[in-house]
Protein backbone atom coordinates (compact mmCIF):
# COMPACT_ATOMS: atom_id res chain seq x y z
CA UNK A 1 0.00 0.00 0.00
CA UNK A 2 2.74 2.53 1.21
CA UNK A 3 4.77 1.96 -2.25
CA UNK A 4 1.57 2.30 -3.77
CA UNK A 5 1.17 5.79 -2.59
CA UNK A 6 4.48 7.05 -3.38
CA UNK A 7 4.23 5.67 -6.98
CA UNK A 8 1.39 7.65 -7.37
CA UNK A 9 3.14 10.29 -6.13
CA UNK A 10 6.30 10.15 -7.81
CA UNK A 11 3.61 10.25 -11.32
CA UNK A 12 2.31 13.02 -10.31
CA UNK A 13 5.73 14.46 -9.78
CA UNK A 14 6.74 13.73 -13.10
CA UNK A 15 3.60 14.92 -14.70
CA UNK A 16 3.91 18.30 -12.78
CA UNK A 17 7.52 18.34 -14.50
CA UNK A 18 6.19 17.64 -17.74
CA UNK A 19 3.45 20.47 -17.61
CA UNK A 20 6.51 22.56 -16.86
CA UNK A 21 8.41 21.77 -19.51
CA UNK A 22 5.68 21.63 -22.24
CA UNK A 23 4.99 25.35 -21.30
CA UNK A 24 8.09 26.53 -21.21
CA UNK A 25 8.68 25.79 -24.78
CA UNK A 26 5.49 26.98 -25.69
CA UNK A 27 6.06 30.29 -23.63
CA UNK A 28 9.33 30.81 -25.54
CA UNK A 29 7.86 30.25 -28.71
CA UNK A 30 5.06 32.82 -28.29
CA UNK A 31 8.02 35.02 -26.68
CA UNK A 32 10.11 34.56 -29.66
CA UNK A 33 8.59 37.23 -31.89
CA UNK A 34 9.06 40.02 -28.56
CA UNK A 35 12.79 38.92 -27.90
CA UNK A 36 13.84 38.95 -31.56
CA UNK A 37 12.41 42.39 -31.87
CA UNK A 38 13.82 43.84 -29.09
CA UNK A 39 17.51 42.73 -29.95
CA UNK A 40 17.08 43.36 -33.41
CA UNK A 41 16.16 46.92 -32.36
CA UNK A 42 19.29 47.66 -31.07
CA UNK A 43 21.44 46.16 -34.22
CA UNK A 44 22.98 48.41 -36.94
CA UNK A 45 21.32 47.76 -40.40
CA UNK A 46 24.16 45.84 -41.94
CA UNK A 47 24.24 43.69 -38.85
CA UNK A 48 20.39 42.48 -39.15
CA UNK A 49 21.09 41.93 -43.32
CA UNK A 50 23.67 38.91 -42.65
CA UNK A 51 23.11 35.86 -44.02
CA UNK A 52 23.87 34.27 -40.65
CA UNK A 53 21.70 36.07 -37.89
CA UNK A 54 23.44 36.69 -34.77
CA UNK A 55 21.53 36.58 -31.61
CA UNK A 56 22.80 39.25 -29.54
CA UNK A 57 23.70 42.51 -31.24
CA UNK A 58 27.21 42.53 -32.24
CA UNK A 59 27.89 46.40 -32.20
CA UNK A 60 25.25 47.87 -29.43
CA UNK A 61 23.76 51.00 -31.35
CA UNK A 62 20.88 53.08 -30.33
CA UNK A 63 20.86 55.12 -33.68
CA UNK A 64 17.36 53.27 -34.73
CA UNK A 65 15.40 54.93 -32.55
CA UNK A 66 17.25 58.27 -33.10
CA UNK A 67 16.30 57.94 -37.08
CA UNK A 68 12.65 57.58 -35.83
CA UNK A 69 12.81 60.57 -34.26
CA UNK A 70 14.39 62.71 -36.16
CA UNK A 71 13.85 62.00 -39.84
CA UNK A 72 10.65 60.45 -39.32
CA UNK A 73 8.24 62.20 -37.41
CA UNK A 74 7.62 60.20 -34.39
CA UNK A 75 7.64 62.77 -31.85
CA UNK A 76 4.52 63.73 -34.02
CA UNK A 77 2.69 60.28 -33.63
CA UNK A 78 3.44 59.74 -29.98
CA UNK A 79 1.94 63.60 -29.30
CA UNK A 80 -1.31 62.28 -31.12
CA UNK A 81 -0.94 58.87 -29.24
CA UNK A 82 -1.16 60.63 -26.24
CA UNK A 83 -3.88 62.98 -27.56
CA UNK A 84 -6.17 59.65 -28.33
CA UNK A 85 -5.22 57.90 -25.06
CA UNK A 86 -6.23 61.07 -23.00
CA UNK A 87 -9.30 61.98 -25.32
CA UNK A 88 -10.42 57.88 -24.57
CA UNK A 89 -10.43 58.48 -20.57
CA UNK A 90 -12.74 61.03 -20.87
CA UNK A 91 -15.01 58.03 -23.01
CA UNK A 92 -14.39 56.20 -20.03
CA UNK A 93 -15.71 58.30 -18.02
CA UNK A 94 -19.08 59.24 -19.93
CA UNK A 95 -19.61 54.79 -20.06
CA UNK A 96 -18.99 54.97 -16.43
CA UNK A 97 -21.89 58.03 -15.86
CA UNK A 98 -24.58 55.77 -18.27
CA UNK A 99 -23.22 52.18 -16.57
CA UNK A 100 -24.33 54.46 -12.78
CA UNK A 101 -27.48 55.77 -14.24
CA UNK A 102 -28.14 52.47 -15.86
CA UNK A 103 -27.29 50.47 -12.72
CA UNK A 104 -29.06 52.83 -10.01
CA UNK A 105 -31.37 54.69 -11.20
CA UNK A 106 -34.87 54.43 -12.22
CA UNK A 107 -36.50 56.44 -15.40
CA UNK A 108 -38.32 55.84 -18.42
CA UNK A 109 -37.03 53.55 -20.77
CA UNK A 110 -34.18 52.37 -18.74
CA UNK A 111 -34.27 48.73 -19.37
CA UNK A 112 -35.29 49.16 -23.44
CA UNK A 113 -32.30 51.59 -23.67
CA UNK A 114 -30.25 49.29 -22.24
CA UNK A 115 -30.63 46.55 -24.44
CA UNK A 116 -30.61 49.05 -27.32
CA UNK A 117 -27.01 49.70 -25.50
CA UNK A 118 -26.16 45.78 -25.28
CA UNK A 119 -27.27 45.35 -29.28
CA UNK A 120 -24.63 48.03 -30.63
CA UNK A 121 -22.09 45.37 -29.49
CA UNK A 122 -23.50 42.95 -32.18
CA UNK A 123 -22.57 45.38 -34.84
CA UNK A 124 -19.84 44.31 -36.91
CA UNK A 125 -16.93 47.29 -37.23
CA UNK A 126 -16.97 46.84 -40.98
CA UNK A 127 -20.67 47.59 -40.97
CA UNK A 128 -20.27 50.90 -39.46
CA UNK A 129 -17.10 51.64 -41.05
CA UNK A 130 -18.43 53.32 -44.70
CA UNK A 131 -21.15 55.07 -42.62
CA UNK A 132 -19.42 56.63 -40.44
CA UNK A 133 -16.99 58.17 -42.29
CA UNK A 134 -19.70 59.71 -44.30
CA UNK A 135 -21.53 60.74 -41.09
CA UNK A 136 -17.69 62.47 -39.88
CA UNK A 137 -17.57 63.37 -43.97
CA UNK A 138 -20.70 65.36 -43.54
CA UNK A 139 -20.01 66.98 -40.07
CA UNK A 140 -16.48 68.06 -41.34
CA UNK A 141 -14.38 66.02 -39.18
CA UNK A 142 -12.57 64.11 -41.78
CA UNK A 143 -8.77 64.69 -41.17
CA UNK A 144 -9.24 66.48 -37.71
CA UNK A 145 -8.32 65.29 -34.16
CA UNK A 146 -12.38 64.88 -33.47
CA UNK A 147 -12.97 62.67 -36.30
CA UNK A 148 -10.03 60.67 -35.16
CA UNK A 149 -11.22 59.90 -31.61
CA UNK A 150 -14.85 60.12 -31.95
CA UNK A 151 -16.25 57.09 -33.31
CA UNK A 152 -14.51 55.18 -30.56
CA UNK A 153 -15.12 57.14 -27.63
CA UNK A 154 -17.89 55.45 -25.92
CA UNK A 155 -18.71 51.27 -26.01
CA UNK A 156 -20.99 48.97 -24.70
CA UNK A 157 -18.98 46.61 -23.21
CA UNK A 158 -17.63 49.01 -21.27
CA UNK A 159 -20.97 50.55 -20.13
CA UNK A 160 -22.12 47.11 -19.50
CA UNK A 161 -19.64 46.35 -16.85
CA UNK A 162 -19.66 49.77 -14.96
CA UNK A 163 -23.66 48.80 -14.78
CA UNK A 164 -22.93 45.18 -13.52
CA UNK A 165 -20.09 46.77 -10.99
CA UNK A 166 -22.25 49.88 -9.88
CA UNK A 167 -25.71 47.71 -9.02
CA UNK A 168 -23.74 46.08 -6.05
CA UNK A 169 -23.56 49.13 -4.12
CA UNK A 170 -26.49 49.33 -2.22
CA UNK A 171 -28.68 51.93 -2.30
CA UNK A 172 -28.86 52.94 1.51
CA UNK A 173 -25.54 54.50 0.35
CA UNK A 174 -26.33 57.18 -2.11
CA UNK A 175 -29.57 58.19 -0.17
CA UNK A 176 -27.42 58.84 2.96
CA UNK A 177 -25.22 61.36 0.68
CA UNK A 178 -28.87 62.75 -0.97
CA UNK A 179 -29.91 63.78 2.36
CA UNK A 180 -26.47 65.53 3.98
CA UNK A 181 -27.50 67.46 0.48
CA UNK A 182 -25.16 66.27 -2.00
CA UNK A 183 -26.23 67.02 -5.63
CA UNK A 184 -26.52 64.02 -7.79
CA UNK A 185 -23.31 64.50 -9.53
CA UNK A 186 -21.56 65.30 -6.57
CA UNK A 187 -22.80 61.66 -5.52
CA UNK A 188 -21.49 60.38 -8.45
CA UNK A 189 -18.05 61.94 -8.92
CA UNK A 190 -17.22 61.86 -4.74
CA UNK A 191 -19.05 58.36 -3.68
CA UNK A 192 -19.60 55.79 -6.65
CA UNK A 193 -16.47 56.82 -8.59
CA UNK A 194 -13.92 55.78 -5.03
CA UNK A 195 -16.48 52.71 -4.53
CA UNK A 196 -15.68 51.99 -8.30
CA UNK A 197 -11.77 51.92 -8.17
CA UNK A 198 -11.42 47.66 -8.74
CA UNK A 199 -13.85 47.90 -12.10
CA UNK A 200 -12.08 51.73 -12.43
CA UNK A 201 -8.53 50.14 -12.68
CA UNK A 202 -9.35 47.63 -15.09
CA UNK A 203 -11.03 49.80 -17.68
CA UNK A 204 -8.78 52.42 -17.22
CA UNK A 205 -5.84 50.08 -18.29
CA UNK A 206 -7.81 48.53 -21.63
CA UNK A 207 -8.69 52.22 -22.11
CA UNK A 208 -5.22 53.29 -22.19
CA UNK A 209 -4.11 49.89 -24.18
CA UNK A 210 -6.84 50.40 -26.64
CA UNK A 211 -6.02 54.52 -27.02
CA UNK A 212 -1.93 53.43 -27.74
CA UNK A 213 -2.85 50.69 -30.18
CA UNK A 214 -5.90 52.66 -32.04
CA UNK A 215 -5.01 52.16 -35.63
CA UNK A 216 -8.11 52.29 -37.80
CA UNK A 217 -9.95 55.52 -37.41
CA UNK A 218 -6.83 57.58 -37.81
CA UNK A 219 -5.62 55.35 -40.81
CA UNK A 220 -9.28 56.16 -42.09
CA UNK A 221 -10.06 59.92 -40.90
CA UNK A 222 -6.04 61.12 -41.03
CA UNK A 223 -5.19 62.26 -44.82
CA UNK A 224 -2.31 64.42 -43.17
CA UNK A 225 0.79 63.20 -41.46
CA UNK A 226 0.57 65.91 -38.48
CA UNK A 227 -2.40 63.56 -37.63
CA UNK A 228 -0.85 59.86 -37.31
CA UNK A 229 -1.12 57.89 -34.35
CA UNK A 230 1.92 55.87 -33.40
CA UNK A 231 0.74 52.69 -35.21
CA UNK A 232 -0.55 54.34 -38.39
CA UNK A 233 2.87 55.61 -38.53
CA UNK A 234 4.92 52.33 -38.20
CA UNK A 235 2.60 50.63 -40.87
CA UNK A 236 3.76 53.94 -42.86
CA UNK A 237 7.40 52.98 -42.00
CA UNK A 238 6.67 49.60 -43.40
CA UNK A 239 5.83 51.03 -46.46
CA UNK A 240 8.59 53.36 -46.87
CA UNK A 241 11.12 51.86 -45.37
CA UNK A 242 10.37 47.95 -46.26
CA UNK A 243 13.79 46.48 -46.51
CA UNK A 244 15.65 47.96 -43.09
CA UNK A 245 14.31 45.69 -40.58
CA UNK A 246 16.32 47.11 -37.98
CA UNK A 247 14.73 50.55 -38.27
CA UNK A 248 11.17 48.85 -38.60
CA UNK A 249 12.34 46.74 -34.86
CA UNK A 250 12.87 49.83 -33.22
CA UNK A 251 9.79 51.49 -34.35
CA UNK A 252 7.77 48.27 -33.08
CA UNK A 253 9.83 48.18 -29.91
CA UNK A 254 9.18 51.53 -29.32
CA UNK A 255 5.44 50.68 -29.22
CA UNK A 256 5.01 47.54 -27.78
CA UNK A 257 7.64 48.14 -24.99
CA UNK A 258 5.49 50.59 -23.16
CA UNK A 259 2.41 48.38 -22.88
CA UNK A 260 4.14 45.69 -22.18
CA UNK A 261 5.26 47.41 -18.94
CA UNK A 262 2.74 48.80 -18.11
CA UNK A 263 1.00 45.59 -18.39
CA UNK A 264 3.63 43.67 -16.35
CA UNK A 265 2.32 46.46 -12.98
CA UNK A 266 -0.92 46.23 -13.49
CA UNK A 267 -1.13 42.32 -14.64
CA UNK A 268 -3.62 41.42 -11.29
CA UNK A 269 -5.72 43.88 -11.77
CA UNK A 270 -6.39 42.85 -15.62
CA UNK A 271 -6.46 38.86 -15.23
CA UNK A 272 -8.70 39.19 -12.22
CA UNK A 273 -10.72 41.94 -14.23
CA UNK A 274 -11.62 39.45 -16.42
CA UNK A 275 -12.50 37.15 -13.88
CA UNK A 276 -15.05 39.50 -11.95
CA UNK A 277 -16.45 40.58 -15.43
CA UNK A 278 -16.91 36.37 -16.17
CA UNK A 279 -18.62 35.64 -13.18
CA UNK A 280 -21.09 37.93 -13.55
CA UNK B 1 -37.85 57.73 -1.48
CA UNK B 2 -36.75 59.73 -5.03
CA UNK B 3 -34.65 62.40 -4.32
CA UNK B 4 -33.61 63.17 -7.73
CA UNK B 5 -34.96 65.37 -10.66
CA UNK B 6 -36.70 63.37 -13.58
CA UNK B 7 -33.74 64.61 -15.96
CA UNK B 8 -31.25 63.87 -13.86
CA UNK B 9 -30.81 60.27 -15.42
CA UNK B 10 -30.99 61.17 -18.86
CA UNK B 11 -28.11 63.77 -18.25
CA UNK B 12 -26.08 61.00 -17.17
CA UNK B 13 -26.76 58.42 -20.25
CA UNK B 14 -27.07 61.35 -22.55
CA UNK B 15 -22.81 61.92 -24.14
CA UNK B 16 -22.59 58.23 -24.26
CA UNK B 17 -26.16 57.37 -25.57
CA UNK B 18 -25.59 60.19 -28.18
CA UNK B 19 -22.32 58.85 -29.35
CA UNK B 20 -23.77 55.26 -29.78
CA UNK B 21 -26.42 56.70 -31.49
CA UNK B 22 -24.69 58.38 -33.80
CA UNK B 23 -21.71 56.21 -34.68
CA UNK B 24 -23.41 52.85 -34.13
CA UNK B 25 -26.92 52.75 -34.45
CA UNK B 26 -27.81 55.71 -36.87
CA UNK B 27 -24.54 53.80 -39.33
CA UNK B 28 -26.74 50.77 -40.00
CA UNK B 29 -29.72 52.73 -41.33
CA UNK B 30 -27.19 54.87 -43.41
CA UNK B 31 -25.28 51.40 -44.51
CA UNK B 32 -28.48 49.70 -45.95
CA UNK B 33 -29.63 52.78 -47.61
CA UNK B 34 -26.73 53.46 -49.27
CA UNK B 35 -26.09 50.17 -50.31
CA UNK B 36 -29.00 49.93 -52.38
CA UNK B 37 -27.25 53.52 -54.17
CA UNK B 38 -24.21 54.28 -56.28
CA UNK B 39 -22.75 56.80 -54.33
CA UNK B 40 -19.00 57.34 -55.08
CA UNK B 41 -16.60 60.52 -54.52
CA UNK B 42 -18.81 62.18 -57.08
CA UNK B 43 -21.59 61.47 -54.65
CA UNK B 44 -19.80 62.65 -51.79
CA UNK B 45 -19.10 65.74 -53.42
CA UNK B 46 -22.45 66.83 -54.80
CA UNK B 47 -25.53 64.33 -53.52
CA UNK B 48 -27.59 64.58 -56.66
CA UNK B 49 -25.01 62.64 -58.51
CA UNK B 50 -26.46 59.66 -56.36
CA UNK B 51 -29.04 57.94 -58.04
CA UNK B 52 -30.51 54.52 -56.58
CA UNK B 53 -29.83 51.57 -57.72
CA UNK B 54 -31.93 48.90 -56.43
CA UNK B 55 -30.52 46.01 -55.60
CA UNK B 56 -28.07 46.00 -58.30
CA UNK B 57 -24.95 46.24 -55.83
CA UNK B 58 -26.14 42.66 -54.46
CA UNK B 59 -26.08 41.30 -57.99
CA UNK B 60 -23.00 42.68 -58.71
CA UNK B 61 -21.26 41.58 -55.67
CA UNK B 62 -22.35 38.04 -55.72
CA UNK B 63 -20.30 38.18 -59.62
CA UNK B 64 -17.40 39.73 -58.44
CA UNK B 65 -14.90 36.98 -58.51
CA UNK B 66 -12.59 38.87 -55.72
CA UNK B 67 -15.81 38.86 -53.53
CA UNK B 68 -16.04 35.30 -53.87
CA UNK B 69 -12.49 34.49 -53.18
CA UNK B 70 -12.65 36.57 -50.12
CA UNK B 71 -15.22 34.42 -49.05
CA UNK B 72 -13.77 31.59 -49.33
CA UNK B 73 -10.54 32.76 -48.24
CA UNK B 74 -12.47 34.17 -44.76
CA UNK B 75 -14.03 30.48 -44.49
CA UNK B 76 -10.05 28.83 -44.86
CA UNK B 77 -9.75 31.42 -42.04
CA UNK B 78 -12.48 30.24 -39.77
CA UNK B 79 -12.18 26.54 -40.57
CA UNK B 80 -8.72 26.31 -39.59
CA UNK B 81 -8.66 28.81 -37.17
CA UNK B 82 -11.27 28.50 -34.77
CA UNK B 83 -10.41 25.01 -33.68
CA UNK B 84 -6.45 26.28 -33.32
CA UNK B 85 -7.37 28.96 -31.28
CA UNK B 86 -9.93 26.71 -28.83
CA UNK B 87 -7.15 24.21 -28.81
CA UNK B 88 -3.87 26.23 -27.67
CA UNK B 89 -5.80 28.25 -25.52
CA UNK B 90 -7.54 25.40 -23.79
CA UNK B 91 -4.49 22.86 -23.70
CA UNK B 92 -2.19 25.90 -22.56
CA UNK B 93 -5.07 26.84 -19.76
CA UNK B 94 -5.30 23.20 -18.43
CA UNK B 95 -1.67 22.63 -17.87
CA UNK B 96 -1.44 26.22 -16.16
CA UNK B 97 -4.11 24.71 -13.78
CA UNK B 98 -3.07 21.31 -13.89
CA UNK B 99 0.49 23.35 -12.41
CA UNK B 100 0.98 23.56 -8.21
CA UNK B 101 3.90 25.84 -8.63
CA UNK B 102 4.61 28.88 -8.48
CA UNK B 103 6.11 29.60 -11.84
CA UNK B 104 2.80 28.69 -13.58
CA UNK B 105 1.53 31.91 -12.27
CA UNK B 106 4.31 33.56 -14.51
CA UNK B 107 2.94 31.20 -17.36
CA UNK B 108 -0.30 33.45 -17.67
CA UNK B 109 1.49 36.51 -18.37
CA UNK B 110 3.71 35.70 -21.08
CA UNK B 111 1.06 33.35 -22.65
CA UNK B 112 -1.51 36.84 -22.40
CA UNK B 113 1.34 38.96 -23.64
CA UNK B 114 0.93 38.88 -27.44
CA UNK B 115 -2.75 39.67 -26.85
CA UNK B 116 -2.17 43.42 -25.76
CA UNK B 117 0.32 44.36 -28.28
CA UNK B 118 -0.62 46.47 -31.36
CA UNK B 119 -1.39 44.98 -34.47
CA UNK B 120 0.79 46.96 -36.50
CA UNK B 121 3.78 46.71 -34.82
CA UNK B 122 3.30 42.76 -34.27
CA UNK B 123 2.65 42.09 -38.17
CA UNK B 124 5.80 44.49 -38.82
CA UNK B 125 7.96 42.09 -36.44
CA UNK B 126 6.19 38.72 -37.74
CA UNK B 127 6.92 40.42 -41.74
CA UNK B 128 10.58 40.17 -40.66
CA UNK B 129 10.47 36.76 -38.69
CA UNK B 130 8.97 35.57 -42.00
CA UNK B 131 11.02 37.19 -44.84
CA UNK B 132 12.62 34.57 -47.07
CA UNK B 133 16.00 35.24 -46.87
CA UNK B 134 16.66 37.28 -43.71
CA UNK B 135 13.79 35.98 -41.56
CA UNK B 136 14.42 34.39 -38.36
CA UNK B 137 11.65 31.14 -39.26
CA UNK B 138 14.14 30.07 -42.50
CA UNK B 139 17.30 30.51 -40.75
CA UNK B 140 16.56 28.20 -38.00
CA UNK B 141 14.62 26.05 -40.58
CA UNK B 142 17.52 25.88 -42.71
CA UNK B 143 20.13 24.78 -39.22
CA UNK B 144 17.93 21.22 -39.89
CA UNK B 145 18.29 21.36 -43.49
CA UNK B 146 14.80 22.42 -44.22
CA UNK B 147 14.67 24.15 -47.61
CA UNK B 148 13.51 27.75 -47.12
CA UNK B 149 9.83 27.87 -47.11
CA UNK B 150 8.00 30.94 -48.87
CA UNK B 151 6.09 31.85 -45.83
CA UNK B 152 4.04 34.74 -47.47
CA UNK B 153 4.58 33.97 -50.91
CA UNK B 154 3.02 30.91 -51.85
CA UNK B 155 -1.21 31.59 -51.61
CA UNK B 156 -1.65 28.38 -49.25
CA UNK B 157 1.11 29.12 -47.01
CA UNK B 158 0.59 32.62 -46.75
CA UNK B 159 -2.99 32.06 -45.57
CA UNK B 160 -1.44 29.61 -43.19
CA UNK B 161 1.42 32.31 -41.72
CA UNK B 162 -1.68 34.67 -41.11
CA UNK B 163 -3.53 32.02 -39.03
CA UNK B 164 -0.07 31.13 -37.19
CA UNK B 165 0.26 35.11 -35.95
CA UNK B 166 -3.65 35.30 -35.63
CA UNK B 167 -3.86 32.28 -32.93
CA UNK B 168 -0.54 33.61 -31.30
CA UNK B 169 -2.02 36.75 -30.69
CA UNK B 170 -5.96 35.03 -29.54
CA UNK B 171 -4.35 32.90 -27.18
CA UNK B 172 -4.44 35.07 -23.93
CA UNK B 173 -7.73 36.06 -23.54
CA UNK B 174 -9.13 33.03 -24.09
CA UNK B 175 -6.91 31.03 -21.89
CA UNK B 176 -7.83 33.39 -19.15
CA UNK B 177 -11.31 32.63 -19.93
CA UNK B 178 -10.84 29.47 -19.67
CA UNK B 179 -8.70 29.26 -16.66
CA UNK B 180 -11.64 31.59 -14.50
CA UNK B 181 -13.98 28.80 -15.50
CA UNK B 182 -12.07 25.79 -14.99
CA UNK B 183 -11.30 27.57 -11.36
CA UNK B 184 -14.85 27.75 -10.94
CA UNK B 185 -14.99 23.58 -11.20
CA UNK B 186 -15.43 22.16 -7.06
CA UNK B 187 -12.47 20.13 -6.63
CA UNK B 188 -15.03 17.77 -4.89
CA UNK B 189 -15.32 16.30 -8.16
CA UNK B 190 -12.04 14.88 -8.89
CA UNK B 191 -11.47 14.05 -5.57
CA UNK B 192 -14.36 11.30 -6.07
CA UNK B 193 -13.16 10.36 -9.50
CA UNK B 194 -10.07 9.56 -8.45
CA UNK B 195 -11.56 7.25 -5.37
CA UNK B 196 -13.27 5.67 -8.01
CA UNK B 197 -10.17 5.12 -10.04
CA UNK B 198 -10.37 7.46 -12.88
CA UNK B 199 -7.32 7.95 -14.34
CA UNK B 200 -6.24 11.51 -15.95
CA UNK B 201 -7.76 11.26 -19.03
CA UNK B 202 -10.96 10.05 -18.07
CA UNK B 203 -10.75 13.12 -15.52
CA UNK B 204 -10.00 15.57 -18.31
CA UNK B 205 -13.16 13.58 -20.74
CA UNK B 206 -15.44 13.16 -18.56
CA UNK B 207 -15.50 15.75 -15.97
CA UNK B 208 -13.30 18.53 -17.01
CA UNK B 209 -14.46 18.76 -20.86
CA UNK B 210 -18.25 18.35 -20.38
CA UNK B 211 -18.43 21.21 -17.27
CA UNK B 212 -16.37 23.75 -19.72
CA UNK B 213 -19.19 23.31 -22.06
CA UNK B 214 -20.49 26.95 -21.77
CA UNK B 215 -16.56 28.27 -21.81
CA UNK B 216 -16.11 26.68 -25.26
CA UNK B 217 -19.21 28.01 -26.23
CA UNK B 218 -18.47 31.33 -25.41
CA UNK B 219 -15.00 30.85 -26.52
CA UNK B 220 -16.20 29.54 -29.84
CA UNK B 221 -18.49 31.81 -30.73
CA UNK B 222 -16.48 35.35 -29.92
CA UNK B 223 -13.51 33.54 -32.07
CA UNK B 224 -15.53 32.65 -34.84
CA UNK B 225 -16.93 36.34 -34.85
CA UNK B 226 -13.61 37.81 -34.54
CA UNK B 227 -12.08 35.63 -37.74
CA UNK B 228 -15.09 36.64 -40.04
CA UNK B 229 -13.79 40.05 -39.36
CA UNK B 230 -10.28 39.68 -40.21
CA UNK B 231 -8.58 42.14 -40.90
CA UNK B 232 -5.37 43.98 -39.93
CA UNK B 233 -3.15 40.72 -40.07
CA UNK B 234 -3.85 40.59 -44.08
CA UNK B 235 -3.90 43.89 -44.41
CA UNK B 236 -0.61 45.01 -43.06
CA UNK B 237 1.16 41.96 -43.63
CA UNK B 238 0.34 41.00 -47.88
CA UNK B 239 -2.32 43.68 -48.30
CA UNK B 240 -4.24 40.57 -49.44
CA UNK B 241 -1.62 39.21 -51.83
CA UNK B 242 -0.33 37.15 -53.02
CA UNK B 243 -3.37 37.40 -56.15
CA UNK B 244 -5.47 38.08 -53.19
CA UNK B 245 -5.21 34.89 -51.65
CA UNK B 246 -5.29 36.19 -48.47
CA UNK B 247 -8.12 38.88 -49.13
CA UNK B 248 -10.59 38.60 -45.97
CA UNK B 249 -14.58 39.55 -46.88
CA UNK B 250 -13.53 42.65 -44.35
CA UNK B 251 -10.35 43.55 -46.23
CA UNK B 252 -12.45 43.71 -49.43
CA UNK B 253 -14.59 45.73 -48.03
CA UNK B 254 -12.20 48.35 -46.49
CA UNK B 255 -10.49 48.11 -50.00
CA UNK B 256 -13.76 48.72 -51.95
CA UNK B 257 -14.95 51.62 -49.25
CA UNK B 258 -11.68 53.63 -48.66
CA UNK B 259 -9.18 52.66 -51.53
CA UNK B 260 -11.74 52.56 -54.36
CA UNK B 261 -14.49 55.09 -53.27
CA UNK B 262 -17.09 52.28 -54.29
CA UNK B 263 -19.08 53.49 -50.57
CA UNK B 264 -22.62 51.69 -51.88
CA UNK B 265 -20.83 48.99 -52.92
CA UNK B 266 -18.91 48.00 -50.09
CA UNK B 267 -21.55 48.67 -47.82
CA UNK B 268 -23.10 46.18 -49.45
CA UNK B 269 -20.42 43.84 -49.12
CA UNK B 270 -20.47 44.73 -45.28
CA UNK B 271 -24.32 43.90 -45.05
CA UNK B 272 -23.70 40.43 -46.43
CA UNK B 273 -21.06 40.35 -43.34
CA UNK B 274 -23.51 41.03 -41.47
CA UNK B 275 -26.06 38.80 -42.31
CA UNK B 276 -24.21 35.91 -42.49
CA UNK B 277 -22.14 36.76 -38.70
CA UNK B 278 -25.71 37.00 -37.48
CA UNK B 279 -26.92 33.41 -39.28
CA UNK B 280 -23.98 31.31 -38.06
CA UNK B 281 -24.51 32.85 -34.28
CA UNK B 282 -27.60 31.65 -34.65
CA UNK B 283 -26.74 28.49 -35.47
CA UNK B 284 -24.38 28.17 -32.76
CA UNK B 285 -27.03 29.08 -30.19
CA UNK B 286 -29.36 26.06 -31.78
CA UNK B 287 -26.96 23.88 -31.58
CA UNK B 288 -25.82 24.50 -27.90
CA UNK B 289 -29.11 24.55 -27.06
CA UNK B 290 -29.72 20.81 -28.80
CA UNK B 291 -26.65 19.93 -26.99
CA UNK B 292 -27.55 20.70 -23.52
CA UNK B 293 -31.45 19.16 -23.98
CA UNK B 294 -29.83 15.57 -22.93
Amino acid sequence: MKTKVSDAKKAYRTQQWIAGIVLTLGGLLVAIPFIWMILSAFKPESEVLQLTPTLWPETFTAENFVYLFENMNFGVYLKNTIIVVLCSFVGLFFNAMAGYAFAKYKFKGRDKLFYLVLATMMIPGQVTMIPVYLILNQMGLTNTMAGVVLPGLVGAFSIFLFRQFMSTIPDELLEAARLDGASEFRVFMQLILPISKPIMAVQGILTFIAGWNSFLWPLIIANDESLYTLSVGLSLLKGQYGGNFALQMAGSTFMVVPIVIIFIIFQKHIIEGYTISGMK
Amino acid sequence: MKSYSKTTPYLFIGPALILLALFSLFPIVVALVISFTDIDLAGLADYSNISFIGIENYLNIFKDPIFLKSIGNTIFYVVFGVPLVIACSLGIALLINFGTARIFKAFRLVFYMPSITNVVAVAVVWTYLYNPQFGLFNYLLGLVGIPAIPWLQDPTIAKGSLIALAVWRAIGVNMIIFLAALQGIPKTYYEAAQLDGANNWKQLTKITIPLLRYAIFFVSITTMIGWIQFFEEPFVMTKGGPLDSTTSVALFIYRNGFQLSNFGYAAAGSFVLFIAIIIITMIQFRLQKKETDF
